[in-house]
């Protein structure tokens, strides 16, 4: 049992500042998460040697595992630091440090945005007629659904990506990433996205796209929300070669 | 008029993201506006599901019934023809969100699957699993996203409201000041109408089941200047959640809706763990006193039985104000399918398993039915004029709120999943009214002489530069931990005059304080604790409106329960509440309801 936190800090001022480490430390209480113990750093904003400093800056909203926003690395693992216990990691020194993938923002602070802009490279919609009154919509398998609501829970928190060995995001030109192409496979399982699963194909059999992948699997591994994202991708392939070969027929 | 008007939304909840697909279908282009991505939105929590009276389990459900539900959930105080025509349009809604892709689970033949919800006798509420907000929320980001990459909307995410543009005092409203969180620069914004969607105000009670970012600061920024702020006193508490020390985790009315029963030992300070007390010896108290609901009441109600049997009968698990919520009677198939997401977090939080061992939840502060004073058009056979660019404007022309952030559709306490279809139903009529409102100006904010955006930035920069500067010896997180625990303690379940005013004295002397803070990082790039400080002090503004609301009025309705005043007075209290903002302090005034549609009656569940 600890009998205090040790929290170790990477930050950093700025996009062009240098990083640096800093110490704090807290009298522990059971049931902490990280942000709870971020929240009272700020409430008192001394580090480890009593000097006093600017609370480290970070990123949530939740604070439940769903909107994605508070990634960071725990002890060099990506991971939401709302759902990370202090009672669930090894009683040392806890390590907390930004996501290396993204640009830094501020201390623990990323700008994830190369994700978002995938989301549009993809075509990551369904193109409905309109929002006007044309009925319910198409009736769905159950099971089918509930396959479907699993790819629907990725919350763009970039803890695959940041896993992946091939993404890069200061240069997502090299590839687009895994979790992008989980959503490419969401939106082409859906019966009417389905219509238009050309479209999304052509986007991700580019150079930046499905060939990126070397299946090293470390995505998976690290999902909070257990999405099967190698699984996805082997499907896109196969579709892709189908559809790759359509195309030569149709020329 | 030669080129087209242009709108601006803030927030991009539901409420925000279906006005702004609204107003993009109409070809009129939109800056949206949010603190965080909006994929990252409040609304991402939602969790048991949206209601719509599809009658797919035929059960003769309608919507004439929901609207009567919805107005009775709410005793009476919310106006009627926003009700009704919101639960006419709701089986549309579902099927436009199916069609935009939302994975909704489904019956076996294929069908919207619906489940039980509390206030209702009805299977009503459309799921996707248990974290429906969430993929409803996506469904309408990625329709967004599909206008943003034809360039008819611009996303300005990182950046906070602070307030409108205003012409003149009373309008109309021409754009908005707002500041870029990472380079903190003020900047004014040119708009022709601008549309509020930025959620709840939860903060104000320091801990809540809301998001961080959920401080109603803008909603306040828009009462400071002028928007009429109504029913403040109306806050939901939300029988089930689980307390955390930097929040309240909800615990969803699904875990209800789909066979939780709520009980406590009958024996008082009974020590054994839950599986050992036999069946007979367990007090199952909202089904004893509530036959024909039983778990499923609504909220108020809920909330306060639990207040009763804890605090008044001291019968509360561990001497406080927890009660079992128990599942285990299901089957751990059934729970995953229903229920997954939700279990997830309470085992992730606390650590049991809900699938073995009856969860342990409190009750906490949840959602706000006041807010924003909006107008709407009726029709003469009790609809909504939808071609009245009135629907959804505040007192100030130009100006619209939709979603959390104003009053409309819940009353005097909010149903289980109505919000988020109030959400979307108000985004529906905002995006409309405002751009036929912007289409009829004469002239638009394009061709705005510069001084007015300029003398309004100007104003709010000094007001940065002077928090910037602040050196005494109040920490601001401390502050807003003190306000909340105020709140929690005299502005909830129950309500005591005597409380109240010493509630309100205690916000003041806060408000003092405020002047005292001391901030602790002065960066000037991408500084959370600058705007935070005037996030505090504009939570200070609501807390008085809150509090004070309470306190005028002496009568028990919905959320509002008094027991000096334990019966709801229609002779006297059947009025909107109406908070103007004054240098001393809010001014209150009072509206009567529209009741055109149905008589009050008394409200039993049981
Ligand atoms: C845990 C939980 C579960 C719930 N479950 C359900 C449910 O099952 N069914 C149901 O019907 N309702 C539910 N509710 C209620 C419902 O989720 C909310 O009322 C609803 O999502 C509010 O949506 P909104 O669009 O009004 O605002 P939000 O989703 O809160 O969005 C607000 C937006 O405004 C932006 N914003 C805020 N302030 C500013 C500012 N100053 N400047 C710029 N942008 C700003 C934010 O960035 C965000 O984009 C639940 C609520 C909670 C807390
Ligand atoms: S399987 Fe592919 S996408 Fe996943 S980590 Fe490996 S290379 Fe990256
Ligand atoms: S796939 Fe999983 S890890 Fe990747 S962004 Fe989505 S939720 Fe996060
Ligand atoms: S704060 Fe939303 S995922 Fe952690």
């Amino acid at each position: 049992m600890r009998s205090e936190i040790v929290f170790r800090i990477r930050r950093q001022d700025g996009p062009q500042e240098p990083s640096y480490v800093q110490e704090f430390r807290l009298n522990y209480r059971p049931n902490l998460n990280i942000i709870a113990c971020l929240q009272e750093i700020a409430r008192h904003p001394v580090d480890a040697s009593g000097k006093a400093t600017s609370p480290p800056v970070w990123d949530c909203s939740c604070l439940e595992e769903v909107c994605g926003a508070c990634t960071m690395l725990v002890n060099g693992v990506p991971r939401q630091s709302c759902s990370t216990l202090i009672d669930s990691l090894p009683s040392g020194p806890i390590e907390l440090a930004p996501l290396t993938k993204f640009p830094v923002v501020r201390d623990l602070m990323v700008d994830r945005k190369p994700m978002f802009e995938a989301l549009k490279q993809i075509h990551g919609w369904i193109p409905i007629d309109g929002t006007h009154d044309l009925g319910p919509g198409p009736r769905r398998p159950s099971d089918q659904a509930r396959i479907s609501y699993v790819f629907s829970r990725c919350m763009t928190c970039g803890c695959c990506m940041e896993a992946c060995p091939n993404y890069d995001g200061k240069d997502p030109s090299q590839f687009i990433g895994p979790a992008p192409l989980g959503q490419t496979h969401y939106f082409n399982t859906n019966p009417i996205g389905a219509m238009n699963a050309g479209e999304r194909l052509d986007a991700v059999m580019g150079r930046n796209g499905l060939t990126g992948c070397g299946n090293a699997q470390n995505c998976v591994e690290v999902c909070p929300k257990e999405i099967p994202l190698t699984d996805a991708i082997a499907q896109l392939n196969r579709q892709a070669n189908r559809h790759w070969l359509t195309t030569l027929f149709g020329r | 008029m030669s080129s087209k008007p242009r709108i601006i939304v803030v927030g991009g909840g539901l409420a925000g993201l279906m006005t702004v697909i609204k107003v993009a279908e109409r070809g009129c282009p939109v800056d949206l506006f949010s603190i965080v991505p909006v994929k990252r939105s409040h609304s991402v929590c939602a969790q048991g599901g949206i209601n719509a009276a599809v009658n797919i389990m035929g059960e003769n459900d309608s919507p004439e019934i929901h609207y009567y539900d919805t107005v009775k959930g709410g005793d009476f105080l919310a106006h009627q023809p926003l009700c009704r025509g919101m639960a006419y349009d709701a089986p549309s809604i579902i099927y436009l969100l199916d069609r935009m892709g939302v994975p909704f689970s489904r019956t076996s033949e294929g069908n919207l699957d619906f489940r039980r919800f509390g206030g209702t006798l009805h299977h009503r509420t459309a799921f996707a699993g248990a974290s429906t907000g969430q993929q409803l929320l996506y469904a309408l980001d990625e329709q967004v996203r599909r206008f943003e990459a034809q360039g008819l909307v611009t996303k300005h995410e990182g950046f906070e409201f602070l307030s409108p543009v205003l012409e003149s005092p009373e309008g109309p409203c021409r754009g908005i000041v707002a500041m870029d969180l990472r380079t903190m620069k003020v900047q004014a914004f040119r708009a022709d109408a601008v549309v509020m969607a930025t959620g709840g105000p939860g903060l104000v009670y320091g801990r809540s089941t809301n998001s961080m970012i959920n401080t109603g600061s803008a909603a306040a920024g828009c009462y400071r200047a002028g928007v009429r702020y109504a029913n403040g006193e109306f806050i939901q508490i939300h029988p089930t959640a689980i307390p955390g020390e930097d929040k309240m985790r909800l615990m969803s009315e699904s875990a209800r809706g789909e066979g939780g029963r709520v009980w406590v030992p009958k024996k008082k300070g009974d020590t054994r763990p839950p599986a050992e007390i036999p069946e007979s010896e367990r007090w199952y108290f909202l089904e004893e006193k509530y036959p024909r609901f039983g778990n499923l009441v609504p909220r108020d109600i809920g909330a306060r039985e639990i207040y009763h049997v804890c605090v008044d009968l001291g019968m509360g698990l561990d001497g406080e104000q927890k009660v079992y919520l128990d599942l285990t009677h299901k089957s751990r198939e059934f729970l995953d399918r229903r229920l997954g997401a939700i279990l997830e977090i309470y085992e992730q939080f606390v650590g049991d398993d809900p699938r073995t061992v009856p969860m342990k939840i409190f009750p906490a502060v949840h959602y706000s039915m006041g807010g924003l004073w909006v107008d709407y058009e009726p029709t003469a056979d009790g609809m909504i004029d939808k071609s009245s660019p009135k629907n959804h404007m505040t007192n100030i022309p130009g100006l619209y709120a939709a979603g959390e952030c104003e009053y409309q559709y819940h009353g005097a306490n909010r149903l289980g999943a109505n919000a988020l279809l109030s959400c979307i139903y108000a985004g529906t009529l905002a995006g409309p009214s405002s751009v036929i409102f912007a289409e009829n100006l004469d002239c638009l904010a394009a061709d705005l002489d510069a001084g007015l955006y300029e003398r309004s930035a100007s104003k709010w920069e000094k007001r940065f530069e002077e928090i910037a500067r602040m050196d005494g010896p109040e920490n601001p997180h401390k502050l807003h931990r003190e306000l909340g625990e105020t709140m929690i303690a005299n502005v909830t379940i129950v309500r005591e005059n005597d409380k109240l005013r010493q509630t309100d004295q205690k916000i003041q002397e806060l408000m003092e304080r405020w002047k005292k803070i001391g901030v602790t990082d002065r960066s000037q790039w991408s500084n959370p604790e600058i705007p935070f400080v005037h996030q505090l002090w504009n939570m200070l503004e609501l807390a008085r409106v809150i509090t004070l609301g309470a306190l005028q009025r002496d009568e028990s309705r919905g959320a509002h329960y008094k027991p000096e005043f334990p019966e709801r007075d229609d002779a006297n209290w059947l009025k909107s509440t109406i908070a103007t903002w004054s240098p001393e302090g809010p001014v209150l005034t009072y509206e009567p309801v529209d009741i055109s549609i149905s008589e009050p009656v008394a409200r039993h569940y049981d």
